[in-house]
């Protein structure tokens, strides 16, 4: 018994030595392939939490351009919403074509999932810099830019969600004689409504986050703002840039947990 | 026709009987599919302020007055060129595929980071082993880290450790690390409750349950979900590579994208990076299946 037992625990001490081997094997290749040192990583902790307890709190000339930061990341507020809706309203009728619950078979479901995966995995960068050239600083580079990615993504979500929760009632509604518009209205959209909502909060939220890279990328929007302070040397000013995005988040995230803790 | 079948066909024949207090109706008297419930009333309105939201949005955007139509048209002749035309003319193949691999390992290193500081973080977080005011301390802090985008951490932390793999690495942590100890402490307090009680019994201390228990317990999902992060990682890195000039081919996307003009360049690179997440993405697909 005692012998079994020791055994055992070598062999998990064996296990869990390899998997540290590993993982340092992989840290060090890395880390010499990127060229990173872990001692001016740590170093900058300390640094940047000075800096930023120093410099990144927002002084009068900050303040006096509030109005300014508000009404850009309104916009940006309001800019995520509507690439989420719009996409949102597209991916759900292209995942009804890609859904093998709804009968859709063989070639258009493939073209479909296919076509879903290559707007989810071109980055939101490349998009951004194609819309750039034709579009230049103008909102509507933002706004395709996520649109593209955020319409692969839910389209993905989508097809799982009504995957997942719709198939027995679309057999049972089926099984009646409902034709495909019945099915859709009083099968799929009543059973897969909580998922979808959930899945579109998600993306409200990430793209208020995606919109600050794109907006840095292609000088527009909040992410704009930020970027020019930030050459500038304002770092008062970015910091408040910074603090109105982490307020709108968590507020965004605030209303969606509340909204999903009622539909639920 | 049986008996069972006759009351039905009876209330049949008078639709407007609306007594049956079971079933609800509308004004018109037909019965109603979906009930009125809370859960009902807030999807309706939630979806209609998304709706009026966005038509507001799209009202007020500020669109400078440009040509729609020569936009769109310019934009696909651009897309075209990208997507249809692929050529590398600035590096080779070879070159590319490395800067390809300092990606990956720039996502493999915020993995490792995020990883080892949510696995701890987790430990303290999770309901079952720990205190819930920890707990909730330490998910406030995470809340802060999240509403922060990536790309900002990035920057902040270029200011003190300059443009390069050590800001891009430092700044990709901070999410991985938020995302993992979210999953890492909803899979530890799924450990069975008798296992964690057993090992206490014996007098085995904190880390002996943690190394005895939990690890071997929740390993599986501990492994599927620092995969998935990873994937998220590798397009995050590519991101920053453009965004904070941290190197690998996100960079030399942005170069190619916003220093030659070269939409060509950028087409190739962009079936790369493409080609890469998909593979990541089929290999993360089939470790969740595993996990389900």
């Amino acid at each position: 018994m005692n012998k079994a037992m020791n055994q055992a625990f070598r062999k998990r001490k064996i296990t869990y030595t390899l998997a540290f081997l590993v993982v340092l094997a992989l840290y060090l290749i890395s880390a010499y392939i990127t060229e990173f040192d872990l001692q001016t990583g740590i170093k900058a902790f300390p640094e940047a939490a000075k800096w930023m307890s120093e410099r990144l709190i927002p002084d009068a000339k900050a303040w006096e351009r509030l109005p300014k930061i508000l009404d850009k990341l309104f916009e940006t507020a309001l800019l995520s919403v509507a690439v989420t809706v719009t996409a949102g309203i597209g991916a759900f009728m292209f995942s009804l074509l890609g859904s093998k619950t709804t009968g859709f078979r063989g070639i258009i479901n493939q073209l479909v999932r296919m076509t879903a995966a290559f707007f989810r995995n071109v980055p939101d960068v490349v998009w951004a810099m194609v819309l750039m050239f034709s579009f230049g600083q103008n909102i509507l580079t933002g706004y395709f830019a996520l649109f593209f990615t955020t319409f692969g993504l839910l389209t993905r979500s989508f097809i799982e969600t009504i995957d997942e929760v719709s198939a027995s009632c679309v057999e049972a509604l089926n099984a009646t004689g409902a034709n495909f518009i019945q099915i859709v209205f009083q099968g799929i959209i009543p059973s897969a409504m909580t998922g979808i909502i959930t899945w579109i909060l998600y993306m409200i939220e990430t793209n208020i986050r995606s919109s600050t890279l794109i907006g840095i990328l292609t000088a527009t929007g909040i992410g704009y703002l930020f970027d020019m302070y930030y050459k500038r040397i304002e770092f008062g000013s970015a910091g408040l840039v910074v603090m109105a995005i982490v307020v709108l988040v968590i507020v965004i995230e605030t209303i969606s947990i509340q909204i999903r803790k009622v539909i639920k | 026709m049986t008996d069972l079948a006759m009351p039905i066909y009876k209330k049949a024949e008078n639709p407007t009987d609306i007594s049956d207090k079971r079933i609800e109706r509308g004004w018109n008297g037909k019965i109603r599919t979906a009930p009125h419930s809370k859960s009902n009333t807030a999807i309706k309105a939630l979806m209609f302020s998304l709706v009026v939201i966005t038509v507001y949005a799209f009202l007020t955007f500020d669109y400078k007055e440009i040509d729609f139509a020569d936009a769109i048209m310019a934009t696909l002749q651009n897309i075209k060129t990208v997507f249809l035309e692929p050529r590398l003319t600035r590096d080779t193949v070879l070159g590319m595929l490395y800067q390809l691999f300092v990606t990956f390992c720039l996502g493999i290193l915020a993995t490792i980071f995020g990883a080892i500081f949510a696995f701890f973080c987790s430990l303290f977080c999770a309901r079952n082993i720990s205190s819930p005011i920890i707990g909730g301390i330490i998910k406030s802090f995470i809340a802060l880290i999240r509403a922060i985008p990536t790309v900002l951490w990035v920057l902040i932390f270029a200011v003190s450790a300059g443009l390069g793999s050590v800001a891009a690495v430092i700044g990709l942590t901070f999410h991985s690390f938020a995302y993992l100890t979210k999953m890492y402490s909803e899979a530890i307090e799924e450990v069975d409750e008798g296992t964690i009680e057993a090992l206490r019994a014996m007098g085995a201390n904190f880390w002996q349950i943690v190394f005895q228990a939990i690890v071997p317990s929740t390993i599986t999902y501990l492994v599927a979900w620092t995969f998935m992060r990873f994937e998220i990682n590798f397009t995050n890195a590519v991101a920053m590579g453009a965004a904070a000039g941290a190197g690998g081919i996100g960079f030399h996307l942005f170069m190619a994208g916003n220093f030659y003009f070269d939409l060509h360049e950028m087409g190739f690179l962009t079936y790369v990076v493409v080609i890469a997440v998909i593979v990541l993405e089929s290999v993360s697909t089939k470790i969740k299946e595993k996990v389900k």
